[in-house]
């Protein structure tokens, strides 16, 4: 079974179509990146899969269950899911270990509490009040929130915005590890390097509806497009797109009798191929 | 597999959790607890007469205090600490566990009762200590002060919660319920001795529940022979009881169906 199951989702708010016919399938166990710009829809169908919202049309099966569950079996549903918000503060007058251990009350099948708080690198925090941590402490105390219930699923949304990249690291480190549990994750990301990091696949949404569904290394056809090749001939910098970087280093090679000044190869990055599904300029 | 804890079960852990992050809140603990208290030193060192033979206004005075008490912890605390749980998200997060809101909401009564509790037991100690007020002495009319704190919590609680739907941001919230909680003091005989006040103030008051939970601690903590000098010429605890009821079903019926999660 997947673990999500989305068919001819749609939202509208007035006369903005948010949502504008998504369809969507996320096997169990799969990481799932969910890039797009602001505004493209990708907050309301998440929330919608949350159970946080109400949709206007299509089939949503979450776990089996469609999220607008009310009572008990909610309840029943929500014990297997993990949700990590975008932007959540408390007051702050309780501390890391506190908090985490109350949340741990509210399943059936918790976590140790010291292994999460482990996990998301807070030790040393453990007895610290959480309006005294710094904001990429919080998130992580977000994080072991999302994780305590032990859960199936877990969304996480726009999750190490504010880390240093030596945290990010170690954050990505915890989602391999989530990964090797069997945990299906839906994560949102700006950061392109995240997805492709960390996703089996990648959905871009824009204006409301999916625009592609691949492998980082497939999407927009990046693993089949044209690698660019640069070096300098005298004093000018030349380039050239080709099917067969190897073939025209090797003539390079000949025609410059050895090293090939400033040889550079590359392909598009994510990044590259993102902007241009979004319809952004990019040089 | 263990099965999800009852929300019982839940609302009792999140009791605890709300007094321990309430008492570590050093400025509210003392606004709230110690508030009525102050009200009692100042305005029993202004009205040193009595105001009826053998009940002095201090007397009165604690009767009005312990029932707008009861609206200050739990309407007012409420309405105003809840949109600013909402502003941070901290709402949501909680809606997103399988914690069901009922266990959210008998962890508002149980901090709600706590601080009722603790803010009585001072003004028993400082009215009793400082201005002679006298504790009743009769079993009959404890059983009356026990229902009234029961029922009054429970009602304040209710109404806090559903009108927390009504200020639109955490910051704002002081500012929409402190006026309504202030206007009905004075309308209701909190401050004053509610037969003297205009007729229409007296009408306005009679809407809503403290001016029944004053009248009702007055009959707790004044003499019976007092009764007479009401509007009604009676304590009126019957209709006291009744008004309660109503407003606690109104309260309970906004909160679980109208409940805002998430600002939007």
């Amino acid at each position: 079974m997947n673990a999500i199951e989305v068919k001819a989702l749609t939202k509208s708010y007035g006369d903005i179509h948010a949502v504008q016919g998504i369809d969507l399938t996320i096997a169990q166990g799969e990481i799932f990146a969910l890039l797009g710009p602001n505004g493209a829809g990708k907050t309301t169908t998440v929330e919608i899969l949350e159970g946080f919202r109400s949709r206007d049309s299509g089939d949503v099966s979450v776990l089996g269950f469609d999220p607008r569950l009310d009572g008990q079996e909610a309840r029943q549903w929500r014990d297997r899911i993990g949700i990590v918000l975008q932007a959540t503060s408390d007051s702050g007058d309780l501390t890391v270990v506190e908090t985490i251990q109350h949340f741990s009350g509210y399943y059936s099948n918790p976590r140790e509490v010291d292994e999460v708080i482990n996990s998301v690198g807070l030790d040393d925090k453990t007895n610290s009040l959480i309006r005294k941590l710094s904001g990429g402490q919080r998130r992580r105390l977000d994080v072991a929130l999302g994780i305590i219930g032990n859960p199936e699923l877990l969304f996480l949304d726009e999750p190490t915005t504010g880390f240093d990249p030596q945290a990010r690291r170690n954050f990505w480190a915890l989602i391999e590890k989530l990964r090797g549990d069997g945990t299906t994750i839906l994560l949102t990301t700006h950061y392109l390097d995240e997805a492709e990091a960390l996703a089996d696949r990648v959905g871009v949404i824009n204006a409301g509806s999916i625009v592609e569904v691949a492998t980082p290394a497939e999407l927009g056809g990046r693993s089949t497009s044209k690698a660019m090749v640069t070096w300098r001939d005298g004093d000018e910098i030349k380039s050239e797109a080709t099917d067969n970087p190897t073939a025209l280093v090797g003539q390079l090679t000949t025609s410059f009798n050895g090293e090939i000044p400033e040889l550079t190869i590359t392909r598009l990055s994510l990044e590259d191929i993102y902007l241009k599904m979004i319809g952004v300029p990019h040089e | 597999m263990n099965k999800i804890p009852s929300a019982l079960s839940l609302g009792l852990r999140r009791g605890g959790l709300e007094i321990r992050q309430f008492a570590r809140q050093r400025e509210s603990v003392v606004f709230t607890l110690l508030f009525p208290v102050i009200l009692l030193v100042i305005f029993g060192s202004v009205f040193k007469d009595t105001i009826a033979p053998g009940v002095t206004f201090s007397q009165y005075f604690v009767a009005g205090m312990i029932a707008s008490g009861l609206v200050n912890t739990g309407f007012q605390a409420l309405a105003i600490t809840i949109p600013l749980e909402r502003d941070f998200g901290a709402l949501k997060r909680l809606r997103g566990t399988p914690m069901p809101a009922s266990s959210y909401f008998i962890g508002k009564a149980i901090l709600v009762s706590v601080s009722m509790v603790i803010q009585i037991l001072m003004l028993f100690g400082f009215g009793v200590i400082f201005f002679g007020v006298h504790m009743p002495t009769d079993a009959s009319k404890w059983l009356t002060f026990a229902w009234l704190v029961l029922l009054g919590s429970a009602c304040s609680t209710a109404l806090g919660i559903a009108f927390s739907i009504v200020p639109k941001s955490g910051r704002g919230a002081s500012a929409v319920v402190s006026p309504i909680v202030i206007i009905l003091q004075f309308f209701s005989g909190v401050f004053f001795i509610f037969t003297q006040l205009p007729a229409w103030m007296q009408q306005v008051a009679a809407i809503f529940p403290l001016k029944w939970l004053t009248q009702g601690m007055r009959s707790v903590f004044l003499p019976d022979s007092f009764a007479t000098q009401e509007v009604a010429k009676s304590w009126e605890n019957g209709r006291t009881f009744i008004v309660l009821m109503m407003w606690l079903a109104i309260g309970i019926y906004f909160s679980v169906r109208k409940f805002k999660w998430d600002r939007d």
